[in-house]
This record gives C-alpha cells, sequence and structure tokens, in this order.
C-alpha cells in the first residue's frame, strides 16, 4: 500500500527472469517485487507469462537467466518440493489435496503428529481444528475434504500450506469456481494473513477483484513486464490498456460502413445460462448480421458459444429460431437446427487428425443427415473438392490427413465442414487464432461474403481491431456476464474497451 | 497419433502367409484337402474352423474398440449363449434355442452398452462386471453341470456344411459380409472412426455418439452369442466353465494384430478376421510340431509384444530416427 522506500529487502525480490520455449520468449527479463503483507496482482491475456513466471518461481521450470531472492538471500529451487520447503507455497484452482481422507489428514499429511510410529489421531484433530479456527472456520475435521465446498476446500489448501511455513503464498486463479459468498470468504482468509505479514501472489482473470483485494498489480504481456503500479493509482481503462497493449487514441479501425437493414431473426436466446458458467443473457441473432463477443480473457466468451450451440447445457432461459421455440440440450440439437461450431481448440476440439480432410469435412453434413443415409463416396468427393477449391484449401488433396494441414487451412476445413451442412448460424470461437497473416485476411473476408449471404454469425474474437472490422453488433462481456452492446456506428476499440472497463454500476450507461 | 498406413493390411496378409508357410514346414501334409461326406476336411481348413469363434468375436470387438472401447466380457457372453441354446436345444425347435441364445447376447450388450454409453463407467471396469458375473449366470443356467444335447440342427452349427465348407466357416464369412454392409453401407464406419479418433470434436460436429457406442457393444455381444453357440454346437454341449475361457483375449489381440490401434480410429473387418486367423494358424502349428501345447501360450505372447511394439509410437519414431540416420 505505501509507497516510501522500504529500508527491508523485499520479501520476494526477481529480476531479470527469462525463460524460452525453442523458440518462443515465455518470459522476457522479467522483474518482479513483493513486500511482506503484500497482495500482489498477477495479470495479463493468454500467452502473458503468469503461469511460466509461477512456475520457474517456484522451480517447476527450470529458469534460463535471472535471479530469485527470498528476504535478501538467493534461492534456487529445483522443485515444488523444494520451493515449500523455503516458503514459497502455491495453491491452484484445482486444490491439490486428497477429497477421500479427512480434513484433518489432508491437513497433517506427510507429517502427522506420531507418537511410537503411531499417528495421534486425537491430537491430529485437535491440532485441525485450532488451525482452522485461525481462519474463522469451524468444521467437522474428522469428515472427507471432498464433502466440502471448493472454497473451503482452499481455505484448507492455504491453511496447510501457510501451516508449512509459508513466507509467499501464491494463489493461482482460485476463484475461478467459486460464487460471491466463497470468494468472500477467500478474500477474508487472505486479508488474514497479508496482517500476519505473509506475501499473497493473486493471479485472475477477475479485475472486480483485483480492485477489491490487492495492493498492487502487475501486468505482464507477451512474456514482458509492462508496468508493476499501486492499485490505487491505476484507473481500469488503463489496467485494460496494459493488458491489451493499446492506446485509447488508436481507433483506425478499418470499419467498413455498411447499408443495412435490420436482418430477420435467426436465433434468439432469452434468459439463457447456467449457474456457475454463464449468468442469464438475452441475445437475438440476426441473419446476414455478424455478432461479436469482445471481452478479456475468461470473460465467458467461450462460454457463451457454447450454451448457444448446447456443447453446455443450460439451466435457464429460452431458444428460438425463426420464431420457434426449440429444445437446445446438445451439439445434435443444434446441428439439426441448423447451427455449427468452430471451437477455439482446433486441435482437441476440432480436427480428427488421423481421418482425412474429406472426412473431417463431411462430417457434420453426415451426423446431420444420420447412420441410415450415407454420403456415397462420389458425393463425398464433391464436396470436399468444392470446399477445396472454394476456400483454397492447400494442399488441395482431400486424402491427406487433415493432421497434417499447416493451421490456417485445418481451420478453413473446419469452416468447409459447416458450411457443408448450410447453416443458418455459425459461432467462430477465435477463428484466426495461430494463423498466419495470409490466411488470416482471407478468413476475415471469408466471414464477411458468408454474412452478405445471409448467413447469421456470432464471433469471438481477442483482437479487438478485428471484431470492430467485420461485426455490425458486439456484445461485450466481463465477468460471466454480458454487461453491454454496441451497434453499428457506436463500434468502436475504445467504446469496446470503455465497456470492458465499466465498473458494475456505470455498465448501463454504456448500453446503447 | 499414428496415421493411416500405406497399403495397410500388407503386413498381416504377408503375416499369416509365413506361418502358414511354416506350418507346411512343420507339417508336410499342411495344405493337403480332402472331401468326406460332403464337407472339406484337412489342416488349413481346420485353421479356419477352429478359429471361427475368436474371428466372430474379433468382428465385434473391432468396432468396440475403433470407438475407444473394449468388451472384456465377450468370453462369458458366449458361456451365457451356448448355456442357453444347450438348454433349450431338445426340448425346442432349433429356431427358438437360437433365437434365445442371441436375444441373451442382445440383453448382454445393452448392459454393456448403458454402463459404458450412459452412465460413462471406463469400458474395461464396464465390461469386466459381465465378465465375472456372466460366467456366473451361464453356471446358474445349466445348474453347474455339463448340459449336452443331440439335436441335429444345433449340432449342425458346429460341424454342418454349406457347398462343402464347414458351417462355421460359412458363418463368418456371412457375418463379415453383414458386418461390412452395416458398417460400409451405412455412414457408421466414418462416425465410428470419427468418435474414436476424437470423441469430443465428433460430439460438437453433431454426432450422436450416445447411441452409436451402445449400438456396437450391442453388435459385439451378438456376435459373441453366435460364437457361444457355434462353440456348444461343435462340443454338443454346454460347459459353463469353459466355454469361451479367455477367447477375449485372443479377440482383441486379433484386433490388435489386424491393426486396429487400441486408442480408436481406423478398423478393419477384413484384417481383425485376419488377425484371429493368425492367431490360429499359430495354435495349429505348434499343435501339429508336436511341441507341448504349453508353448502356445509363451509364443502368443511373443508375437503380442511384437505387435504392439511395432505399433507404439515411441519405437516407430526409433525407426523413424534410424532411416533418417542412414540416409
Amino acid at each position: 500500500m505505501q509507497d516510501v522506500v522500504d529500508p527491508k529487502p523485499p520479501l520476494l525480490d526477481v529480476r531479470g527472469l527469462s525463460k524460452s520455449f525453442g523458440a518462443l520468449r515465455a518470459l522476457d527479463q522479467v522483474d518482479f517485487t513483493l513486500r511482506a503483507g503484500q497482495i500482489h496482482a498477477l495479470v495479463g491475456e493468454n500467452g502473458a507469462g503468469k503461469s511460466t513466471l509461477i512456475k520457474v518461481i517456484t522451480g517447476v521450470l527450470a529458469r534460463d537467466a535471472g535471479i530469485i531472492r527470498l528476504q535478501g538471500e538467493e534461492v534456487a529451487p529445483r522443485s515444488a518440493r523444494e520451493a515449500v520447503a523455503i516458503g514459497l507455497a502455491t495453491v491452484y484452482q484445482e486444490v491439490n489435496l486428497l477429497p477421500n481422507l479427512s480434513v484433518a489428514q489432508n491437513l497433517y499429511l506427510g507429517r502427522e503428529p506420531t507418537r511410537f510410529g503411531m499417528v495421534r489421531d486425537r491430537d491430529m484433530k485437535r491440532r485441525a481444528a485450532a488451525l482452522l479456527a485461525g481462519y474463522d472456520l469451524h468444521v467437522d475435521v474428522s469428515a472427507p475434504l471432498g464433502s466440502y465446498s471448493v472454497a473451503i476446500q482452499h481455505v484448507a489448501a492455504i491453511a496447510r500450506a501457510v501451516d508449512l511455513s509459508a513466507r509467499v503464498l501464491i494463489l493461482d486463479e482460485p476463484t475461478a469456481s467459486l460464487d460471491r459468498h466463497e470468494v468472500d470468504m477467500l478474500f477474508a482468509t487472505m486479508r488474514g494473513l497479508s496482517a500476519r505479514g505473509i506475501g499473497i501472489i493473486f493471479v485472475t482473470h477477475f479485475l472486480d477483484q483485483v480492485y477489491e483485494v490487492c495492493d498492487r498489480i502487475t501486468v505482464l504481456r507477451n512474456g514482458r513486464l509492462i508496468g508493476e503500479r499501486p492499485t490505487a493509482a491505476l484507473p481500469r481503462m488503463e489496467l485494460i490498456q496494459m493488458m491489451l497493449g493499446r492506446e485509447l487514441s488508436e481507433t483506425t479501425s478499418a470499419r467498413v460502413a455498411r447499408d443495412r437493414t435490420p436482418g430477420a431473426p435467426c436465433a434468439s436466446f432469452a434468459n439463457f445460462g447456467k449457474a456457475g458458467y454463464v449468468a442469464p443473457f438475452d441475445l437475438e441473432i440476426r441473419k446476414g448480421e455478424v455478432t461479436g463477443l469482445a471481452g478479456l480473457l475468461g470473460s465467458g466468451r467461450t462460454e457463451t458459444a457454447r450454451l448457444v450451440f448446447g456443447a453446455e447445457r443450460a439451466d435457464s432461459g429460452t431458444v428460438a429460431a425463426d420464431g420457434k421455440p426449440i429444445r437446445l440440450h446438445s451439439p445434435k440439437d443444434a446441428v439439426r437446427h441448423g447451427f455449427g461450431y468452430c471451437p477455439e481448440e482446433r486441435k482437441t476440439d476440432g480436427i480428427i487428425a488421423e481421418l482425412t480432410v474429406r472426412e473431417n469435412i463431411v462430417l457434420a453434413l453426415q451426423a446431420k443427415l444420420g447412420i441410415i443415409r450415407p454420403l456415397s463416396r462420389r458425393e463425398q468427393d464433391e464436396i470436399a473438392g468444392r470446399f477445396i477449391r472454394l476456400l483454397d484449401i492447400r494442399p488441395p488433396d482431400p486424402e491427406r490427413p487433415i493432421g497434417l494441414l499447416s493451421g490456417g487451412n485445418q481451420q478453413k476445413a473446419l469452416l468447409a465442414r459447416w458450411l457443408a451442412t448450410e447453416p443458418q448460424l455459425l459461432v467462430l470461437d477465435e477463428p484466426t487464432r495461430g494463423i498466419d497473416v495470409g490466411a488470416h485476411a482471407e478468413i476475415i473476408r471469408l466471414i464477411r461474403e458468408l454474412c452478405d449471404r445471409g448467413l447469421a454469425l456470432l464471433v469471438i474474437s481477442s483482437e479487438l481491431d478485428e471484431i470492430v472490422a467485420y461485426s455490425d453488433r458486439v456484445v461485450v462481456l466481463r465477468d460471466r456476464a454480458h454487461v453491454g452492446t454496441l451497434e453499428d456506428g457506436a463500434i468502436s476499440v475504445p467504446s469496446i474497451l470503455a465497456a470492458i472497463a465499466a465498473d458494475h454500476g456505470a455498465a448501463a450507461a454504456v448500453e446503447v | 497419433m499414428p496415421l493411416r498406413l500405406p497399403r495397410r493390411g500388407l503386413a498381416q496378409i504377408l503375416a499369416l502367409l509365413a506361418i502358414l508357410a511354416i506350418d507346411r514346414l512343420v507339417s508336410p501334409q499342411f495344405f493337403d484337402l480332402r472331401l468326406q461326406d460332403g464337407r472339406l476336411f484337412g489342416s488349413l481348413v481346420d485353421v479356419f474352423n477352429r478359429g471361427a469363434p475368436v474371428a466372430l468375436l474379433s468382428l465385434g470387438m473391432v468396432l468396440v474398440i475403433a470407438t475407444r472401447g473394449i468388451d472384456l466380457s465377450v468370453g462369458a457372453v458366449m458361456a451365457i449363449s451356448g448355456a442357453i441354446a444347450a438348454s433349450l436345444a431338445d426340448a425346442h425347435a432349433w429356431p427358438v434355442a437360437v433365437a434365445a441364445a442371441l436375444a441373451a447376447g442382445l440383453a448382454c450388450g445393452l448392459w454393456n452398452g448403458f454402463l459404458v454409453a450412459v452412465l460413462g463407467i471406463q469400458p474395461i471396469v464396464a465390461t469386466l462386471i459381465l465378465m465375472v458375473a456372466g460366467r456366473g449366470i451361464a453356471q446358474l443356467i445349466t445348474e453347474g453341470r455339463i448340459v449336452t444335447f443331440t439335436s441335429p440342427d444345433l449340432i449342425w452349427f458346429g460341424t454342418g456344411s454349406v457347398f462343402g465348407v464347414p458351417a462355421p466357416i460359412a458363418i463368418v464369412a456371412a457375418m463379415l459380409i453383414v458386418t461390412g454392409f452395416v458398417v460400409r453401407g451405412s455412414s457408421l464406419g466414418l462416425l465410428i472412426e470419427a468418435t474414436g479418433g476424437n470423441a469430443r470434436a465428433s460430439e460438437l460436429s453433431g454426432v450422436g455418439i450416445r447411441a452409436m457406442i451402445i449400438a456396437v457393444y450391442v453388435w459385439c455381444s451378438l456376435c459373441a452369442a453366435l460364437a457361444g453357440i457355434i462353440a456348444a454346437a461343435d462340443i454338443m454341449g454346454a460347459d459353463a466353465n469353459n466355454a469361451g475361457l479367455w477367447l477375449e483375449l485372443d479377440a482383441i489381440l486379433a484386433v490388435v494384430i489386424g491393426g486396429t490401434s487400441l486408442f480408436g480410429g481406423r478398423f478393419s473387418l477384413v484384417l481383425a478376421v485376419c488377425g484371429a486367423l493368425i492367431i490360429q494358424a499359430m495354435n495349429t502349428g505348434i499343435l501339429l510340431s508336436g511341441y507341448p501345447p504349453e508353448f502356445n501360450l509363451v509364443v502368443k505372447a511373443a508375437v503380442v509384444m511384437v505387435v504392439l511394439l511395432l505399433q507404439s509410437p515411441r519405437v516407430s519414431g526409433l525407426g523413424l530416427a534410424f532411416r533418417k540416420a542412414r540416409t
């Protein structure tokens, strides 16, 4: 909190840390300073280097260069175990404890109080209860850990870590699966620890939480340190600019003004959502329009896409396609109603690597037609050949296993998979990620072209320029909720940034 | 992920021919054929005839494995279906006995499919249940005895012939054609290969995975039930303790030898049957050579190891590196 020069050496002092994976510089000369009693947020978008930094500090990964000092003393842990021994403890989003053992057993795992080689069960329980009471947590310590909520498991994991003489506690996205009440409980624990002089590094995607609990913020981008500021001196807008790497004045969006009459609704979602996944939202996707989904990483963009496609089953709300209510319980339902979805994770969710380009392209259409109406080999060849020409998939060999194609060509083949079904609505999640510049422009051109032919598109992209360039409407998301909608002329990089940065109270003002 | 080999199947066919050639060396009259009572006899015919139950099992097993599953219960299903067929054979007409045995197979398949596809239990554990319980069920049906029968209609399934071809061989050939027609004549083959290759991506493409997985387990159990009828007919009785014992392992081995990866994806029905014949040709060869049958198990184990080593990505990586180093 205080910016006065502290004569004591900082609790944790990282200087010039670098780490490369092959040609990729995951960390480039990163400095990081944590003082005793500080709660320090570490933020950045995907690939910023947050996880790598933590892994290098805690010895999970070996560093290429740089120094780590703990209370002025140089340390070099070579494993997570060594890091814990010198006082660097990490609690991950997925609690690394044993749900089938009791809370007490988990707290004292590997260091049970013993007498003559026998575990003193009663003594252990008494000490466990006392330890947790220090966190204002009064639970039955002999019950299995797994019977408690994730928040209590987190506090237990933190208690164990701190009890193992932790001086630095690293919390890696602990709040991702917690509800508001549980988050409050976790924050109370964090504040209590900070009062006891423990330094906490808090990794999160939720900016509201950063402002709520943290004293200082360090921003990483593309493996570089962008800046370190006191929370009070860093407005939200500036933080987002630091994370995304752009200036507000940068309004050179290549937005093409288009004459258009609003299209007929293609799919309407009302009060659609899933508890703990995405807050209920209203969304209307119109024919011939591109609806962009913008927001920071973890804001609920992909989650929205999965709900819209039925890949995740909504627990509230209704869907209508062409004005008629429909059931949307599975991707199969979605495909039947003319929806398509190109997922972000091409390799795990998109391509079937060992099958040929032809088989990958006809898959969705074949699934739609069903088992007893097979496409003949001639029809398959015709469809594959047509889309290979249309989308210029290279090499133009339909019989090559798709796993051997480049990322951009795989993406085009996946696009072809859906275009072959003649969809009404196509959801594209990061359609240009990991694609070289040439293919990038081509995919954007395709998006515009498809939309001109009357297709409704829902597109997710981290590239705001891209969203601005092709969207007719932009839905802005923050913290797993839809917080605003921008239309036509109102769409620009600054307006999107402002909507992302707006406080809860101010969110309504952004709505157009 | 191993990608499709060019000219796949060549290795299996060459292996089968090589083993048959070795059999010929061991037993000079190996390829002799004679026609007796309108039915072909000879060592080569014997290989096909003895190999029929495992070939049938492998026809179903290959589909299950292609979806990245496994079915350990096929041996037990054979015992159940054999027990039912044998119990009913003398009191009822043969279609009743056969239909009841196949219906039992259908029920077993639905059970396995339900556990795997609906409850989401890992296939190896899910089918282990029936593997253990099924033999008990078969023993309950036979009341712990070996049930014998004399119905010539049912015995035909083991020792009869169609135009000189032994009935088991004819049944395998028919089932191969039917399965091939069902799987490759519909889009099932593509959807199975897609699901085995990447279940998440297939589901996100709108493939109805659940119904398909139930269907392959049902088909697998039906094949097993048919194999159980043949095995019972062959000995004119049902031995719940020994019918189909360990044959699930031979069937899995046949599928793997046939080039279908246990990780699912691409499969070949013909090569799975070819794998079953390779196993049987080895068995017969060792018997003919006069070595004690115990050798059989050791040789089989050695073959399993070689096949798995050839399929292992690390070993094929080594082979690639070796080839690169030489060029």
